[in-house]
């Protein structure tokens, strides 16, 4: 019996290798086929104009080589390491460790967000990296009460941002304005211009509202560019003034904060005290997220999102419910974006690209919807990875996806994945992601 | 027929298209009774459920639910979820439609909506946590509690709901109806997919809910050992049109009822007739 055994292990094992094998090949004659004329010959202009090629068959063998190479090893590796998707056992004590360190991941990771400006005071290029991806913290978590809870998905979000941003340098420059005074204005305006793009698109799902919403993150970078006589165009806003602390400037003057405390002054007060300021705004997002998601309008924004038809039935608005949604997230959009003016001093059009709002989506997604965390842990891997990936230059969009791509495999619903109960009569369980909805737009 | 009326239904209609699916209906509920709304696969009963739940806006007719204080309320002119909220219809699904994600505990708590938003002061109040809110969300938890414990999911309560069993979900979708404090119940195929010990389960639980609680119910339903056992009065349907009513006995005997189910689907036919003997 026992040979026997081993000899169909050895069979299998056979057939396995075979079918490998027959599987790079075919990969390699694919990528034969594609590379041949794309990578195999050249052509070119030559000098008065006739067509010249030549051929790159090395060029060509290599990549074919390194497809069939890499076939053979992701089919090893994916033999190795089981189905995608299976259940897989693990110890109870690693599961145990690894409940731990989730429990304390969050306020380890604000502890250090705090200790920041302590440890690199001097660095101040951490604490510029620090303060940018604070901003999209606090953007992934504005966003992720639209995306996450309610299941609208929003492609425009950066018009919020820009909203923002713009309120606070129009009203600052134009009325000499205080930061203090502007940031509920900007967040009440974002929120405003949330729920005036909320009423079109009420009716909307999924892909429709999706195309809505990009449109009119355009229409808004549209306006800013054409509307010269107020936004100054495509030369953007410049002299935006810089926060005070309370009234007290942060700079060299006589009465500034560095003066009254008798201590020397340095350009770093500033950036640590923006550095405060942004992570105060982002726990600010996060506190008031937290404490909406467990009162009535946030379990009825989840309900939205498993689905709406029941929501309707068991007497809730849901055209209310849609548009609170859009203007709390917007109005968190526009307290990131008076915090952006006011850092940057110089705002122009160029900052509220389409590409503003895909990078926030994709922190969020990237998060695990719905996931406060979640979102957290993924703006810092994707802003600060995108730092970390500097060194190579050219290769580092290439690095980059393959990152979000190996990360869509493996965790295909982000990197924190379940959903937390928002009230429990006995005890909080962790709810899988595969009941949970994405939402229907 | 002169009872205390609930609802009264007078000469709905309902066209889609150049389809008729509802002619000419006319119908009434009694307070604190159960009435059942049977017919043959495709004869409308769906439509005029979703017609007085809201879901679709008749072509003709009235839809006028009286409460206990006298106030009449026109359901044909009412938006869906304000007929949930106002005229305190509360209904479930032919496939049933929880919040899959959500425990329990939470599908309960959301159909509590409309009471816990007006204590938070419309999300403000709670944002800050005053105690009254505090005390309205305590007492909502109690009510899911309770609800929770008479479908005999207490010990579930905070599992996600799409992990349930079919029986389970389709008793939890009922308790969180329950949960809205309605008038009026209206389920739509409550038995469909249950076996008969489940079936009698929740042949009780709506009895209980009947005469513990007095709340009206109208349901649609296939399983005839389900509506003859609990129903007060049966209307039934055919191609759009009342064909009888009356009590069950009454309507077993009918002929034109009988005619009716043998000419659409002999099984439910002999249904009909075996549930008789």
């Amino acid at each position: 019996m026992t040979v026997l055994s081993t000899d169909t292990t050895q069979a299998n094992r056979a057939a396995g290798l075979l079918a490998i094998l027959k599987r790079a090949f075919l990969n390699a004659l694919v990528a034969l086929v594609l590379f041949s004329l794309m990578i195999g010959i050249r052509t070119e202009a030559g000098s008065t104009g006739q067509l010249t090629y030549w051929s790159r068959f090395g060029d060509l063998a290599s990549l074919v080589g390194s497809v069939l190479g890499g076939t053979i090893v992701i089919e090893l590796l994916r033999q190795w390491l089981g189905p995608v998707g299976a259940e897989k056992l693990v110890p109870p004590a690693v599961q145990r460790g690894a409940a731990l360190a989730g429990r304390f991941l969050a306020p380890a990771l604000l502890i250090f967000a705090i200790m920041v400006p302590v440890i690199f005071y001097n660095q101040r290029y951490i604490l510029d990296l620090g303060i940018l991806v604070l901003t999209y913290v606090m953007l992934g978590w504005g966003l992720n009460v639209v995306v996450g809870l309610a299941g609208l998905l929003d492609l425009g979000y950066v018009a919020f941002y820009a909203v923002g941003a713009y309120s606070y340098a129009l009203l600052a420059t134009n009325f000499g304005w205080s930061f203090w005074i502007c940031l509920p204005l900007a967040g009440i305006l974002a929120a405003m211009w949330g729920v005036m793009l909320g009423f079109p698109v009420l009716r909307l799902r999924g892909d429709y509202l999706a195309i809505v919403t990009l449109a009119f993150g355009e229409i808004i970078r549209l306006v800013i560019i054409n509307w010269q006589s107020l936004t100054g165009g495509p030369n953007g806003v410049s002299g935006i003034p810089r926060p005070t602390l309370f009234g007290i400037p942060l700079d060299n003057s006589d009465d500034g904060l560095a003066a009254k405390l008798g201590i020397e002054f340095s350009p770093t007060h500033r950036i640590v005290f923006l550095f405060y300021l942004i992570l105060a705004l982002a726990l600010l997002t996060n506190w008031v997220t937290i404490r909406l998601r467990r009162l009535p309008i946030g379990r009825a924004w989840e309900a939205l999102r498993e689905d709406e038809v029941a929501c309707r039935a068991l007497g809730i608005n849901t055209t209310t419910t849609k548009l609170t949604a859009f203007a709390t997230g917007a109005m968190f959009g526009g307290f990131a974006g008076a915090f952006f003016a006011t850092r940057q001093g110089f705002i122009s059009p160029e900052s509220f690209t389409f590409q503003e709002s895909a990078l926030v989506l994709a922190i969020v997604v990237l998060g695990g919807m719905g996931s406060q965390l979640g979102v957290a842990l993924a703006a810092l891997s994707m802003i600060g990875g995108f730092e970390l990936f500097r060194g190579l230059e050219g290769y580092r969009m290439l690095v980059f996806g393959w990152a979000m791509v190996l990360i869509m495999i493996w965790r295909p619903r982000g990197l924190i994945g379940h959903r937390a109960p928002t009230v429990y009569l006995k005890k909080a369980q962790a709810i899988s992601s595969d009941l949970v909805k994405e939402g229907h737009g | 027929m002169s009872g205390d009326r609930i609802l009264s239904v007078d000469q709905l209609t309902m066209r889609f298209g150049g389809i008729v699916a509802v002619q000419d209906l006319s119908f009434a509920a009694e307070r604190h009774k159960i009435t059942a709304l049977i017919g043959p696969n495709g004869a409308g009963k769906t439509t005029v459920f979703n017609c007085i739940t809201g879901f679709y806006r008749p072509t003709g007719g009235t839809i006028r639910l009286t409460h206990e204080d006298g106030k009449d309320i026109a359901i044909e002119r009412l938006k869906d979820f304000r007929i949930a909220k106002q005229a305190k219809v509360a209904r479930t699904f032919q496939n049933i439609r929880l919040f899959p994600g959500m425990t329990a505990l939470e599908n309960l708590m959301v159909a509590q909506h409309n009471v816990l938003m007006r204590a938070s002061g419309l999300t403000f109040l709670g944002l800050i946590g005053v105690p009254s809110y505090r005390s309205a969300e305590k007492s909502a938890i109690d009510l899911a509690t309770t609800w929770l414990k008479r479908v005999g999911l207490l010990e579930r309560a905070d599992e996600a709901a799409g992990n349930f069993a079919y029986g389970d979900q389709r008793r939890l979708e009922i308790a969180r109806a329950m949960c809205t404090e309605p008038a009026l119940l209206c389920l739509d195929e409550p038995a469909a997919g249950l076996n008969a010990r489940e079936s009698a389960a929740l042949s009780e639980l709506l009895l209980s809910i009947r005469n513990d609680l007095g709340t009206s119910i109208l349901l649609i339903e296939h399983d005839m050992s389900v509506v003859m056992e609990i129903s007060d009065h049966i209307v039934v349907m055919d191609h759009g049109v009342k064909i009888a009513q009356g009590t069950p006995r009454e309507v077993r005997d009918d002929p034109k009822v009988i005619a009716a189910y043998l000419g659409a689907d002999e099984e439910e036919a002999i249904a009909v007739m075996e549930s008789g003997s």
